[in-house]
């Protein structure tokens, strides 16, 4: 059972999608576990075949539970539990190992909602869901994903025009009271163990706003970019540079984390939050950015998200967006080192050679942990976001 | 698209984003974003689906005009009666 977050003790499995006999590949979902943070796509780390199931549909068991064992590739037995994780080391073991291949090439593809090789039929844990609560024969939709596996779009499709009239959605698995109880266990961690420190800095961001006005006027809303996106993108080219901000504090020392997983955070309608990562955010250009983060934030909404996207954020920003208030100051979600803050974009009287017009201006913050950095590193890191800031095509 | 009921698609795709809320008693005058809380993510969902639905392309200079319920549902019509004229 892997644990997704330093909040999570206990998973109820709820859906096997291997059996014994069946070859996986790294990042098949092979389960799906129920937990605070609602249903959860449950990756697996290394190729190879499932020996034997150990957990039972619905049954609750601890974090760190071997759920099933995995032959690993031209080995002759069984080798390690096929469990993502080994309990002692909550919420980063699918980080790249260090001796593992480039992280880059952990995930599956996250394009499709869920690639995968399912027992008895091919569709996508989701769109099993989605179609059982629609009463949706999936025999009788044609697959579009990997290999021709049904996924949630596929889904959707068919039932989308039913659904939208009647005026309701297939209801979200998500526990909003569980999922209050996460967050709170999660930060008065924080607040308990990791000694915060905090910076601000106004970033004009004009040049943002006139780049993306210009990008935007000529694409269908489907490929509009948002702010939030050059915001993301910022951070983890930051991050890069400033490898003491992005990783994980554990056993009382900092491990610098080899990939940039920018944690986004997303607020749930009805008072729900989550920080699930966008993989590799500084390897990806900005289109391409955009369109996981549209991804991810329906997913995470949508409560079905996949166990790396939980586990792996190296990093994790929170923006305000267009409404709310100036600034925000984040509380670091353990074992992570930083969290960086984008206030609402205000107009605001600045000085621009020598004189003084109207600008778009954000203010940035940074919660650091001074058992890892101190405020100068800070100050670095956080200008260096909002110098990246100034030159949008370059993002 | 002749006969597209154009209220009744902008109430399902803010239904979409926001099944909690009951439409009928939001102002029709009122912020749609403040009045039902929506993000700058839910508002380019919101636009992705009526230009699905409808075909009108929406620029983002037009944001503004859909700041209402009333004002979508105005510049919707106006736009599709241009597009038929």
């Amino acid at each position: 059972m892997p644990s997704l977050g330093p909040d999570m003790e206990a998973g109820t499995l709820v859906e096997w999608l291997v059996k014994p006999g069946d070859r996986v590949k790294r990042g098949d979902v092979v389960a799906v576990v129920d937990t605070q943070k609602g249903a959860i796509e449950v990756e697996i780390y290394q190729p190879g075949q499932i020996e034997k199931i150990l957990v039972d549909l619905d049954t609750k068991v601890p974090v760190g539970t071997p759920l099933a064992e995995l032959r690993e590739e031209g080995e002759r037995l069984p080798a390690a539990a096929a469990a993502p994780k080994p309990p002692t080391t909550p919420a980063v073991a699918p980080t790249a190992p260090p001796a593992g291949p480039a992280p880059v090439r952990m995930q599956a593809p996250a394009v499709a909602a869920a690639p995968m090789t399912a027992a008895g039929g091919r569709a996508s844990p989701a769109a099993r869901r989605l179609a059982e609560a629609q009463g949706v024969d999936l025999s009788t939709i044609a697959g579009s994903g990997p290999g021709g596996a049904i996924i949630y779009a596929d889904v959707e499709q068919r039932i989308g025009k039913t659904v939208a009239v009647a005026g309701k959605r297939p209801a979200p698995s998500l526990n909003l009271a569980a999922m209050r109880t996460a967050i709170a266990v999660a930060m008065a961690r924080s607040k308990r163990e990791i000694p915060h420190y905090y910076l601000e800095h106004q970033v004009d961001v004009t040049a943002c706003e006139q780049w993306l006005t210009q990008k935007n006027a000529t694409r269908p809303p489907d490929n509009r970019l948002l702010i939030g996106a050059l915001a993301v993108k910022a951070v983890a080219l930051a991050a890069r540079r400033f490898p003491a901000f992005n990783g994980f504090y554990r056993d009382n020392k900092f491990e610098p984390a080899p990939a940039v997983h920018v944690g986004i955070a997303i607020t749930i309608r009805g008072g729900g939050l989550a920080a699930p990562a966008l993989h590799d955010a500084d390897q990806l250009p900005l289109d391409e950015l955009m369109g996981r983060m549209r991804d991810l934030v329906q997913r995470m909404r949508a409560g079905r998200i996949r166990s790396s996207e939980l586990s792996d954020p190296t990093i994790t920003t929170s923006s305000l967006g267009e409404r709310g208030v100036e600034a925000l100051y984040g509380i670091i979600y353990p074992p992570q080192v930083a969290i960086v803050g984008f206030g609402k974009v205000m107009a605001r009287p600045w000085v621009v050679d020598g004189a003084i017009g109207p600008r778009s201006i954000v203010t940035t913050t940074l919660s650091g942990d001074h058992r890892v950095t101190d405020g100068h590193a800070g100050a670095l890191f956080l200008a260096e976001i909002g110098k990246l800031l100034q030159e949008p095509d370059k993002l | 698209m002749s006969d597209i009921d154009i209220r009744k698609v902008v109430q399902e795709e803010l239904n979409n984003i926001a099944p909690e809320i009951d439409l009928a008693s939001v102002d029709p005058d009122a912020d749609l974003r403040e009045a039902i809380d929506i993000d700058s993510m839910d508002f380019l969902n919101f636009v992705t689906a009526l230009h699905r639905r409808t075909g009108i392309d929406i620029p983002e200079l037009d944001y503004p005009k859909l700041a209402t319920l009333s004002g979508t549902v105005a510049y919707l019509d106006a736009k599709l009666k241009s597009g038929k004229a």
